[in-house]
């Protein structure tokens, strides 16, 4: 990648349907103020001058709306004051004043060349000689895009191929054609994968290019397979989702969610520019196009449908929804319940292979369109792709598959896929012959290869699989050698130039003693090796960096206790208590390795992406900066389970509320901004780096990167640029309110409660936080040090482990994924009875000294470390 | 004897105020306007109405509530102080805060001084900028003896509207007709053009916009409680955020009678009282009983009452009691130009307000005895009696 990625400022997006506006917002996502002009509407209010830009209004209006937890089709903006630098406008009147300064210029109208080559050839007179045109067509080849147009226009012009929805999609296809200038394609590269964050894959030009050429058929080949079989559409899906790799939703769950009037669409293009003979062309399309047909005529266009698509959400009697799927002989809806399949279940354990050999029905059908997926692939190398490696990376970043075609063989084995075709009596594609059995893929020296073939030649060797210039890969590192320190919950590892990187690895990366234990090792062996480590980065790429303290073991340990076999023993209270004194340790511990994380003599930058909840933002809060992933979800969720945070989220995150420049002065504003943040996750947690931002989790200093696959990169260059003059952080002191602080703000609760908005819960939850952070009983005549706020997260985090309903809540939320909320219906005391009924435990202080534990500390931390792995291994 | 008398009362447009947060810009229509200033153009356009020597005024005393940020620092002397406002440095500037009876409290404050012989002119002026300072101030600190030990002492006011619901079983729909009967008083008032003399235009707003003739049951029944799960105030039977400044001239009588100025009302009596926390709005039913007591008169000699529509429930649990006791309010009597649920109650400015307002409605009905109350966060009331002069009843 030659190109610069700050090379465009200004660009036009020309179509705001779901692409166009998507495309729209990650402009504005990454800086870049960009008009989005659509066709003035037909129905046009001739009164009403901005009428004319209804569509792209609507468009922006339709994405301001959506929030990426529930409609992540629409939440195109990170933030919502990204929309600010989307300016809507129509195509009739605007197109000039908004191509004339343009660097990049996308087109995403209707899937038909026609319209296509007539914009095109409006934009050739009015686009600046420098600017970049690009066509987001899917199937439409560049050759035929660019027919009749003057030299100086097809000189700039390119596919780029963005994929649905364009902020959330990984994969961004580009195609060059012959009359491309070469400092084209290597721009719109380095833009896109700096700048837009996208996995940038260059296509030669074939129709449908990666992605869809093998998605497309997949689906196609699904679809028929199951008309012809009349199979239910839910076991399809169950089989040909996540057992093979592909997303969760399979094959019709996926169209429902992008909506199945793509399909006749797609596949009408795609018939005119295939050649004849491809087997895409060669099965008959009529019965699944007309299945779907009727579907569209009956206005069942997909999830997004009132009626639904082949499947819907029926409200049956008594309110309770049903979700029925399809029958593809009679049309009909059936109702459809969890799916409990022997094939599927074994395929956890055993591989994709489970679901293609089961010998009933479904397997037969799940074999035979597996197969001819993969024989598909296999034939496409080399018309499509010089290296088989593009299309498992197209597949992955532009279907949120886990495995390509070619890692899917690789899973079901080579050998067995070949013979298995063989016996059907079908001929192996060129590159299964030439790979002989052998897999596509391999690690050698530590090194990940894949076969290079040489058709004309009749061979196939492996060649080393290179990263794009400047990405560094965990995995990579994984594979060149052993950890400096491993445990069973996270390892540290060298990832060059004197930085060390510490990975979690545990079941969704949660902190357990054993993470900790890691912790505390790598700032001992830091310290030991400061000539040959100088730097510190927490990053895993794992898909979420965090979800927070290992509540599991908690609840275990409180479950056992209550088991009848102790209660008849009458030892239940003797092992709740073991379980508070574990409890305590963990919060000891887990402040003071933060503690002395952040204390460390070396600079620390943690690196999150996806979700850093609990106690996975503390330990971020701890770091000297963070180098987050743009789409990073971090917050401090502890009140959903019934606690407060306590490993010093508190404390870090009082200390960012007092660094809050817009508020008011006082003591009170920062604590209330604090105790707002901390006492609802459900509006604080971030959706998306920006928002983190915004909310404070991240400063200005903290940096943020678009492509996740240049985060560890980023994490680690941020890191050295800290190391020279680095010291650590001084600790702060804090000037809180006291308790007339603490009343106050227990007032505005007590408030929700009696509104029904707050449980008796939530407001036992919110007196232990408020109290944390006025600063306690003394909060108001002295300077709080962090130490005393942390012995105050410590007492308050212990009591409310004491409470029935703060167990109740952890182990709801271990089962259901979810907050427990008490019916605020059940808020049985009055406001009265509930303020008199505070309470809080007294502990002693811990001294915070700054470093590792000491040889004690450190042998407990160890022995729970020890005794969590094993528990864990066990479940 | 000398008699305290009001000369005039003016206020600016009462506008639908929207509480602040630190970090977004303040909203409301009257936000961009400093309350201070809103007292400044108040004090100047009484000043230039009556043709009143400046130099001649004692006292400014000012009703204001959580006096921080733009209504800190004595907002009174800041009114002084401000050469726009025509009055010299000789003049003293007082600020008070009794919550929501600041500005009426003044006014007995201004007679008792004249009264004492320290002084004979008081102006008297109440404001309050919501879309400036939220409720509570930017720093709200309760000392927590008060919060934990008297657990009642300070609720959200509409919960105290809920139990004052509760106690004298107030229906919803009861509260809801009342509030449309404010709002279609208030409108039709305002229509007949008889809020031209009381309201200065300030900031570019004319007039009120809060008042909603149109506003019908069906509407009101629509919304959902809001301080209580299962309450019966809503929104629409509690008086709004507001912005919003007013003042009263207060002078002796032999000043007025002197300088050939109107005189609209005199001052019989004033008195202030307390209740229990949780049922704050009955306030009025003890301060106005003590007032009468003070003046001598019956609630039967009152032929007017403004009372403060705080919340529906509160002014109906107050005549609901007051009838019980034997002492009714008819209503033909009661807040006939509407009140606060259809104007809005700018807490340091509704006292002020109420007394303007009797005072002018005595002038206009040629009646003889008004009565001005209202309730007060935290268990008061106060209440002020005023004689209409040329009466003869």
């Amino acid at each position: 990648m030659t190109g610069k990625e700050d090379s465009i400022q200004k660009a036009v997006v020309i179509g705001a349907g779901a692409m166009g506006s998507g495309i729209a917002a990650q402009l504005a996502n990454a800086g870049v103020s960009v008009y989005m002009l659509d066709v003035v509407p037909r129905d046009v209010n001739p009164e009403d001058p901005s009428d004319r830009n209804r569509i792209a209004i609507k468009a922006l209006e339709r994405m301001l709306k959506a929030s990426p937890a529930t409609d992540p089709l629409n939440a195109g903006f990170m933030v919502p004051e990204n929309a600010k630098l989307v300016t809507p406008g129509n195509i009739t009147d605007h197109l000039e004043e908004a191509v004339r300064d343009a660097d990049w210029i996308v087109e995403a109208v209707i899937e038909n060349i026609d319209v296509k080559r007539d914009l095109f050839s409006r934009l050739e007179v009015l686009m600046k000689p420098t600017a970049v045109v690009s066509s987001n067509t899917s199937t439409i080849p560049l050759w035929q895009l660019v027919e009749g147009r003057a030299d100086a226009f097809r000189r700039r012009f390119v596919i780029t191929h963005f994929f649905n929805p364009p902020r959330f999609m990984h994969l961004l296809e580009i195609v060059a054609g012959s009359d491309t200038d070469a400092d084209v394609p290597p721009m719109m590269e380095a833009f896109g994968d700096i700048r837009l964050g996208k996995n940038v894959i260059h296509c030669k030009d074939t129709p449908a290019f990666l992605a869809n050429r093998v998605g497309i058929y997949y689906m196609f080949r699904a679809i028929t397979e199951a008309v012809d079989r009349n199979m239910r559409i839910d076991e399809a899906d169950a089989v040909l989702g996540t057992p093979v790799g592909f997303p969760k939703e399979g094959i019709f769950g996926l169209l429902d969610l992008v909506g199945i009037g793509i399909i006749p669409l797609v596949t009408e293009s795609l018939l005119k520019t295939l050649d004849a003979d491809d087997p895409f062309r060669q099965q008959d399309h009529n019965k699944g196009l007309d299945l779907v047909r009727s579907l569209l005529e009956k206005g069942c266009w997909g999830r997004n449908s009132p009626k639904g698509g082949f499947y819907r959400m029926q409200r049956m009697e008594g309110g309770k929804k049903q979700k029925q799927a399809v029958n593809l002989e009679t049309g009909e809806y059936y109702d459809v319940g969890k799916l409990k399949l022997a094939s599927v279940k074994a395929s956890k354990t055993q591989g994709p292979r489970a679901v293609l050999t089961s010998g009933d029905a479904l397997g037969d059908y799940a074999w035979v369109v597996v197969r001819d997926v993969l024989l598909y692939s296999a034939w496409l190398l080399p018309e499509i792709a010089d290296d088989l490696a593009d299309i498992d990376a197209s597949l992955r970043g532009g279907y949120n598959a886990k495995w390509g075609p070619f890692e899917l063989m690789d899973q079901l084995g080579v050998d067995w896929f070949c013979s298995r075709v063989e016996a059907d009596g079908l001929p192996l594609p060129p590159a299964l012959r030439l790979a002989a059995n052998r897999p596509f893929y391999r690690v050698h020296n530590g090194q990940l290869q894949r076969l290079v073939f040489d058709f004309e030649a009749e061979q196939a060797d492996y060649a080393t699989l290179e990263n794009k210039p400047g990405v560094i890969r965990l995995e990579d590192i994984r594979r060149q050698g052993p950890p400096l320190l491993t445990h069973y919950s996270a390892s540290l590892w060298d990832i060059g130039d004197g930085v060390a990187c510490l990975a979690f690895h545990s079941k969704m990366n949660t902190l357990d003693p054993s993470v900790l234990w890691v912790v505390n090792q790598t700032i001992a062996f830091m310290g030991q090796h400061a000539d040959t480590y100088r730097a510190l980065v927490i990053y895993n790429d794992e898909k979420n960096f965090s979800l927070g303290a290992n509540l599991g073991l908690l609840d275990a340990g409180f479950q056992a206790a209550r088991t009848p076999l102790l209660q008849a023993c009458g030892l239940s209270g003797l092992m709740e208590n073991v379980m508070y004194q574990v409890v305590d340790a963990m919060i000891v511990h887990g402040q003071s390795v933060f503690n002395a994380l952040r204390k460390a003599p070396f600079p620390v930058v943690g690196a999150p992406h996806g979700m850093a909840l609990g106690g996975g933002c503390e330990i971020l809060l701890h770091c000297d900066a963070i180098q987050a992933s743009a789409e990073t979800y971090m917050g401090l969720v502890e009140s959903g389970v019934g606690v407060i945070p306590g490993w010093g989220g508190c404390v870090r995150y009082l200390e960012r509320s007092q660094g809050i420049a817009d508020l008011q002065s006082g003591r009170i504003p920062a604590v209330r901004h604090a105790f707002q943040t901390l006492l609802m996750p459900q509006f604080s947690v971030s959706t998306s780096a920006q928002d983190a931002r915004k909310k404070h989790w991240l400063r200005s200093e903290d940096g943020i990167t678009m492509n996740p696959d240049r985060l560890l990169a980023d994490a680690k260059t941020k890191a050295l640029s800290m190391v020279d003059g680095y010291s650590p952080p001084e600790s702060v002191t804090f000037a809180l309110p006291g308790q007339a602080g603490k009343s106050a703000l227990n007032m505005a609760v007590d408030d929700f409660y009696v509104k029904g908005q707050a449980t008796y819960h939530d407001v036992v939850v919110a007196d232990a936080l408020a109290d944390v952070l006025t600063g306690g009983p003394e909060g108001d005549c002295q300077l709080c040090d962090e130490q005393s706020l942390a012995l105050l997260e410590r007492q308050h985090f212990l009591s409310l482990m004491q409470t029935e309903q703060t167990k109740k809540r952890i182990a709801h939320t271990l089962k259901t994924g979810k907050p427990l909320r008490e019916s605020p219906e059940a808020n049985g005391e009055t406001v009265e009875v509930l303020r008199a009924s505070r309470q809080q435990l007294s502990l002693k202080p811990y001294p915070f000294t700054g470093n590792p534990l000491d040889w004690v500390e450190a042998f407990k931390l160890k022995l729970m470390a020890d005794v969590s792995a094993f528990l864990l291994k066990q479940v | 004897m000398t008699h305290v008398v009001i000369v005039d009362a003016v206020r600016t447009p009462f506008s639908k105020g929207i509480e602040p947060t630190a970090n977004t810009p303040k909203r409301g229509k009257l936000a961009h306007v400093l309350p201070d200033n809103m007292v400044v153009t108040l004090v100047r356009n009484l000043l230039e109405r009556t043709g009143l020597s400046p130099g001649d005024v004692e006292t400014l005393l000012v009703g204001n509530v959580h006096q921080e940020a733009e209504q800190g620092l004595n907002i009174a002397r800041l009114v002084v102080l401000n050469p726009e406002s025509g009055l010299p440095h000789s003049v003293g500037g007082v600020t008070v805060d009794r919550f929501c009876g600041s500005s009426l409290h003044i006014v007995g404050d201004a007679k008792n001084a004249i009264l004492a012989g320290e002084g004979e002119v008081m102006l008297c002026a109440g404001v309050q900028s919501i879309s400036r300072v939220p409720l509570a101030g930017w720093n709200p600190m309760l000392n927590p003896l008060v919060y934990d030990g008297n657990p009642k002492g300070f609720i959200n006011m509409g919960i105290t509207a809920e139990n004052l619901a509760e106690r004298y079983k107030i229906s919803r729909q009861a509260q809801e007709e009342f509030a449309l009967a404010s709002h279609q008083k208030a409108a039709k008032a305002r229509d007949a053009g008889y809020f031209k003399d009381e309201i200065i235009p300030i900031g570019g707003v004319e007039a009120d916009d809060i008042i909603r003739g149109d506003v019908n049951l069906e509407q009101m029944a629509g919304l959902k409680p809001a301080f209580t799960q299962n309450g019966t105030v809503t929104a629409a039977t509690s008086s709004p955020h507001t912005d919003g400044a007013a003042a009263v001239l207060v002078t002796s009588e032999d000043y007025a009678q002197r300088h050939n100025l109107p005189i609209l009302a005199r001052i019989k009596a004033f008195a202030g009282s307390g209740c229990a926390p949780e049922i704050m709005g009955i306030g009025p039913v003890e301060a106005s009983k003590k007032a009468l007591h003070r003046a001598g008169l019956q609630m039967s000699d009152m032929d007017l009452v403004e009372m403060n529509e705080a919340f529906a429930a509160q002014c109906l649990a107050v005549l609901y009691e007051l009838e019980h006791q034997g002492i009714p309010i008819p209503l033909e009597k009661f807040n006939i130009d509407g009140g606060a649920l259809a104007l809005g109650h700018p807490l340091g400015a509704s006292g002020s307000r109420i007394v303007g307002k009797a005072a002018r409605l005595l002038q206009r009905t040629g009646k003889r005895y008004a009565l001005a109350t209202m309730c007060i966060g935290g268990g008061q009331g106060v209440a002020m009696i005023l004689e209409n002069p040329q009466s003869k009843g």
